[in-house]
């Protein structure tokens, strides 16, 4: 007890992102100073030197993700962060990286928008961006916690799934979860699962760099490993040759999409509270799932059947989950800091028999308990 | 220091003659003499295959690296040497190669190429300098020489030229060289140079593009574009004695500067060891 007592730290959620990121075995870091997400940046640059990672403050946020798309491709666990304006930058590579199917960590701690915005107050208003912010065909995974400590374990499930599924991976924080302050332990090595980059072990005239494999997931060999592969934003064939055969060109394509879609139900993870008899619920993600949470207790303290969903996974959007979800939910208050971007999404998934009720809030602050709470006592009328 | 003429067996030991061709250039086109003098400079050198990078970004130039049997990242309009860096920084044990457009490299990528010059970090840039936007279909670039026609300046470019040379020099490169499809041998020398040098290197290669550039501009097919190139180019020795007015209309050829100046990768390992050392005691 006194142990884990004495390695409990005060972390904001920006650092317990970056003491996930390392846990997870991030080796490289390229980055440019954005509020509020600068002391990620910071702390990488102040330990990956420490452990023989590399650092490296880029010229503009278009080069931070280049550079660490060309990091992963030379082998490293990469990572970037940034904010609204650097995210909508970063948003033609991050396609690269789709398309190149190279694996890599996006954070964006949101900021009021558009354009400058609100640089120090919350927001969730790139929900959407992170799903369709780049050009053409794809499928994201975007992870949003709303602890210090879901910061830290979130980053390295991030990782996981990044080198595993071979794609980038969309991590959004909140200016409040990044600057906040919780008490965390961090883990023990062991103690979270870290996984490793699949490399190909067969003879080099055999490897091909975007096969489809009957996982769909292939394999990847870094540069100078030996196997001297083409990587092309191009729309490419299995051995990443600019294609215009139509099959091909389908075959890429469905690809991408299809290597998450299979396994939504890994990706996906869902919290909820006192969902069992509840005929109200409220469906909320990010920093306002606290407010959520608190909420939904104090409406049941006044006996009113209400519980809480919160998606860790926002993107791929966990549809089945949340039509069983809904199966004797007569009511879905849907709460964002935005001006409703999820609530499309819960209004296609929504049961006939499921009211959806939009709770908004967009000037810069915090929802409170007593919004919501509000909101609930409205839905029982 | 002379490269040898490589018979085709040899030549095509660099190259992936199955997958990536027929190449996408025009018949003429100087991508294809710089990319023999690479492979060239390449051989001279006697790098191992696998531990060579080539990245590029978008144009006719940046087709290149399908066609060569290295590590090839194609990349996005102007962001070549953004993702270089990355690659280098990763693994500085790897030798990392740009090729680069005048389009690619100075206007949307203008920003990556003077950092990149600033950090003189060890990546070997190699610029066609063909003065158009050949791919999009000829419209005028930071390079267009002012009074000449493009699609976008169809009245004649009113716009002043970036010289990349003494953007690179003033930026903080450590290897500047200019070369050009005529002068082939000397351009072999600077790749090699370039290569070699630790640091940033440079080598801004004049090529030509007739089929936009030289239709519009009454230049000639490629062979005409080509010889004007003789006539135009003073070696640097020359130009030192040369007057103004006589350079008129000319421009400069060779290693036009060189210095020894400490490299990115470099100065992070040895702040790598530096606190890890500290860490130590």
């Amino acid at each position: 007890m006194n142990s884990v007592k004495s390695k409990a730290r005060l972390l904001q959620g920006n650092e317990a992102c970056m003491y996930g990121a390392l846990y997870a075995g991030v080796e490289f870091f390229g980055g440019y100073p954005i509020t509020p997400s600068t002391e990620i940046a910071e702390g990488m640059a102040r330990e990956l030197p420490k452990r023989g990672g590399k650092f490296i403050q880029m010229e503009d946020e278009i080069g931070s993700i280049a550079a660490i798309i060309g990091a992963s491709n030379a082998g490293c666990k990469s990572m970037t962060a940034t904010s609204g304006p650097g995210f909508s930058l970063m948003q033609e590579n991050i396609g690269y990286a789709y398309m190149t199917e190279t694996p890599c960590v996006i954070v964006n701690v949101q900021r009021g928008g558009p354009s400058t915005g609100l640089p120090t107050k919350i927001s969730q208003s790139d929900t959407m961006q992170a799903r369709w912010g780049t050009h053409g065909d794809y499928t994201s995974i975007t992870i949003a916690p709303s602890t210090v400590e879901g910061c830290f374990r979130e980053t390295v499930r991030a990782f996981n799934l990044a080198e595993r599924f071979r794609t980038p991976v969309i991590v959004l924080l909140d200016e409040v979860l990044g600057h906040m302050r919780e008490m965390m332990v961090i883990p023990e090595e062991g103690e979270i699962e870290v996984i490793k980059r699949h490399k190909p072990d067969v003879p080099s005239e055999w490897y091909r760099h975007f096969e489809i494999t009957p996982s769909l997931v292939s394999p990847m060999a870094s540069f100078g490993q030996g196997y001297r592969f083409n990587v092309s934003g191009l729309t490419h064939d299995q051995d990443g040759f600019p294609t215009a055969v139509p099959k091909e060109i389908k075959d890429k394509l469905n690809k991408l999409r299809r290597k998450i879609e299979r396994y939504a139900d890994e990706i996906t993870r869902i919290r909820t509270e006192k969902m069992d008899d509840a005929h109200i619920a409220v469906f909320s993600y990010g920093t306002v799932a606290r407010t959520a949470f608190q909420a939904v207790k104090m409406a049941r303290e006044r006996r009113i059947k209400v519980g809480a969903i919160q998606p860790l996974t926002i993107w791929p959007f966990p549809d089945d989950q949340l039509r069983d979800m809904f199966k004797n939910v007569r009511k879905v208050i849907v709460a964002e800091l935005n001006m409703g971007q999820l609530v499309h999404e819960i209004r296609r998934v929504a049961p006939r028999h499921t009211e959806v009720l939009p709770l908004q809030r967009y000037d810069g602050n915090v929802m409170t308990p007593m919004e919501i709470l509000d909101k609930i006592r409205e839905a029982v009328k | 220091m002379a490269t040898e003429t490589l018979n085709s067996e040899r030549i095509h030991h660099y190259l992936r003659p199955k997958k990536a061709f027929p190449n996408v250039w025009c018949a003429g086109c100087g991508n294809g003499i710089v990319m023999g003098a690479l492979i060239r400079a390449i051989d001279h050198l006697e790098l191992d295959k696998n531990k060579v990078v080539v990245v590029s970004g978008i144009g006719c130039s940046s087709r290149m690296p399908v066609y060569l049997d290295f590590n090839t990242l194609h990349t996005t309009h102007g962001r070549a040497l953004a993702f270089a860096t990355g690659v280098k920084v990763a693994k500085p044990e790897l030798t990392v190669i740009v090729i680069t457009g005048d389009g690619d490299a100075l206007a949307i990528g203008g920003n990556h190429f003077i950092h990149a010059c600033r950090r003189n970090i060890d990546i070997t840039t190699i610029l066609i300098d063909n003065k158009i936007y050949g791919m999009t279909g000829g419209q005028f670039a930071p390079t267009t020489p002012g009074g000449k026609m493009a699609t976008t300046a169809p009245y004649g470019n009113y716009e002043k030229q970036f010289d990349p040379v003494r953007l690179a020099i003033g930026s903080g490169a450590s290897y500047v060289a200019r070369g050009t499809v005529y002068h082939v041998h000397p351009l072999e020398r600077m790749i090699i140079g370039g290569i070699k040098k630790k640091g940033f290197a440079l080598i801004d290669t004049i090529s030509n593009c007739h089929t936009y550039y030289g239709r519009f501009n009454k230049e000639g097919d490629a062979v005409a574009m080509i010889n004007d190139m003789k006539k135009q180019a003073v070696s640097a020795k020359a130009a030192a004695t040369m007057s103004e007015e006589k350079l008129k209309g000319r421009f400069i050829t060779g290693v036009i500067h060189e210095t020894d100046e400490t490299e990115f990768c470099d100065e992070y390992q040895a702040l790598v060891d530096r606190i890890s050392g500290k860490e130590g005691r």
